[in-house]
């Protein structure tokens, strides 16, 4: 096959939904820092959202697994640790769709803006941790439902 | 200005042993813990240092060039190798206990890693810039737990001044330096521990006395995990565990 163009990639890489989010793309959540072509190989640098997450092997493994679908052969996944990932690089669609999900959007005051459910303000911490390392647990006091909480680092 | 390769190994070893014997140590409590928020803020803190280690591990590795890997160094080294302060390795006794060593640990690498972040070694400061971002929340739910159990019930502020007096005298190894880390300060790859006791004390002054809890007098410090001279008899028994699988069936994967 002829050599796919970078941005070409990329749009590749827009189809791959987060493992655990699945409602928004790698893509969408800035983890993705670069695709480039070393000669016929193709290098794409990604950078953990957590150092332990462990989503961060099974995103590796969907990256090559949707790189590999469509013909590359030659691929390798670096690992770029700096500059350390922040949610400003969450894009606004991302942001959006993680609403619509019940998970309210990383906001840099450091707690959720309003409940996804209701749109109360009325909001109290449970924990600074969720399900995932990425998340805090809190709960609205309008429509007394818990809801998931997407931290902003 | 070049460093000594050994004095820089030894270094990333201090901080890489210790998260990662704290993971551990941490993990322990996975499905036991009291309320199920905690169970996961606790798992989830274990995984932060867990992912921590893997960093510095895997720089030491790179470093030592003997390509061994973060986990060749986690799994195959025995206890004597280990540079884990000894604070990271002491048994985990109660909740209580559990959250104020974490809170004791967290302070201190707080305060460590705003300073690394500055270093003059690009992969250090990149390593800290990232950890630092789960540091931050790490203190600040230790803390928040510490002051709730210290300034809580009778029975939850005794146990809680018992586990003080307990950890206190772990805290001193913390700040020791030695040819290591005048090496690293020259350098300008990282700090002397000696000059991060006057912000770790008013960090954690400050907490304690929130949380209603006394810290004892006494200056002693027990010490030789960070320079390997002599760890707990705890620490053995801590790898047995962690180690086991990798031992009995070498180079397993899955
Ligand atoms: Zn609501």
């Amino acid at each position: 096959m002829t050599q796919p163009s970078v941005k070409q990639v990329w749009e590749w890489l827009e189809t791959i939904p987060d493992p655990e989010i699945p409602v928004i793309t790698i893509v969408d959540l800035g983890i993705i820092r670069n695709v480039e072509f070393d000669g016929d190989t193709c290098v794409v640098s990604v950078t953990p959202t957590y150092s332990g997450c462990p989503a961060t092997s099974m995103i590796n493994m969907d990256i090559e697994t949707c790189l590999r679908d469509h013909g590359l052969t030659k691929i390798e996944l670096k690992q770029q640790i700096s500059p350390a990932w922040t949610t400003d690089w969450m894009s606004d669609s991302a942001r959006a769709a993680l609403e619509k999900y019940g998970i309210a959007p990383p906001q840099p005051a450091g707690g959720p803006k309003r409940c996804p459910r209701c749109g109360g303000d009325h909001l109290e911490k449970l924990s600074q941790f969720g399900s995932t390392p990425c998340k805090a647990q809190w709960r609205c006091q309008d429509c007394l439902e818990p809801f998931e909480y997407f931290k902003c680092i | 200005m070049a460093v000594d390769k050994d004095k820089l190994l030894q270094f990333l070893l201090r901080i890489g042993d210790s998260t990662l014997v704290l993971s551990h140590r941490v993990s322990e409590w996975c499905g036991h813990s009291p309320i199920l928020e905690e169970d996961i803020a606790l798992a989830n803190t274990a995984l932060d240092l867990i992912g921590q280690s893997q960093m510095w591990l895997g720089y030491a590795a790179e470093v030592q060039g003997e390509g061994k890997s973060a986990d060749d160094l986690a799994f195959l080294r025995d206890a004597w190798d280990f540079r884990n302060v000894l604070l990271t390795e002491l048994p985990n006794g109660d909740f209580g206990r559990t959250l104020l060593r974490q809170f004791l640990f967290d302070a201190f690498q707080s305060v460590l890693m705003g300073r690394l972040i500055k270093s003059s070694d690009e992969t250090v400061a990149g390593i800290a810039a990232k950890a630092s971002k789960e540091v931050a929340y790490h203190v600040e739910r230790s803390a928040d737990t510490v002051v709730g159990l210290g300034d809580g019930t009778e029975e939850s502020h005794k146990r809680m001044q018992q586990a003080l007096e307990y950890l206190w005298p772990y805290v001193g190894e913390m700040f020791e330096s030695d040819e290591v880390d005048a090496a690293m300060a020259e350098a300008g790859i990282a700090p002397d521990p000696a000059s991060l006791r006057e912000e770790y004390d008013a960090l954690v002054g400050r907490v304690l006395a929130e949380a209603t809890l006394t810290i004892p007098e006494g200056k002693f410090a027990h010490k030789g995990g960070r320079t390997g001279y002599m760890h707990t008899e705890h620490l053995g028994h801590l790898l047995a565990q962690m180690q086991w699988l990798q031992r009995a069936y070498p180079g397993c994967e899955w």
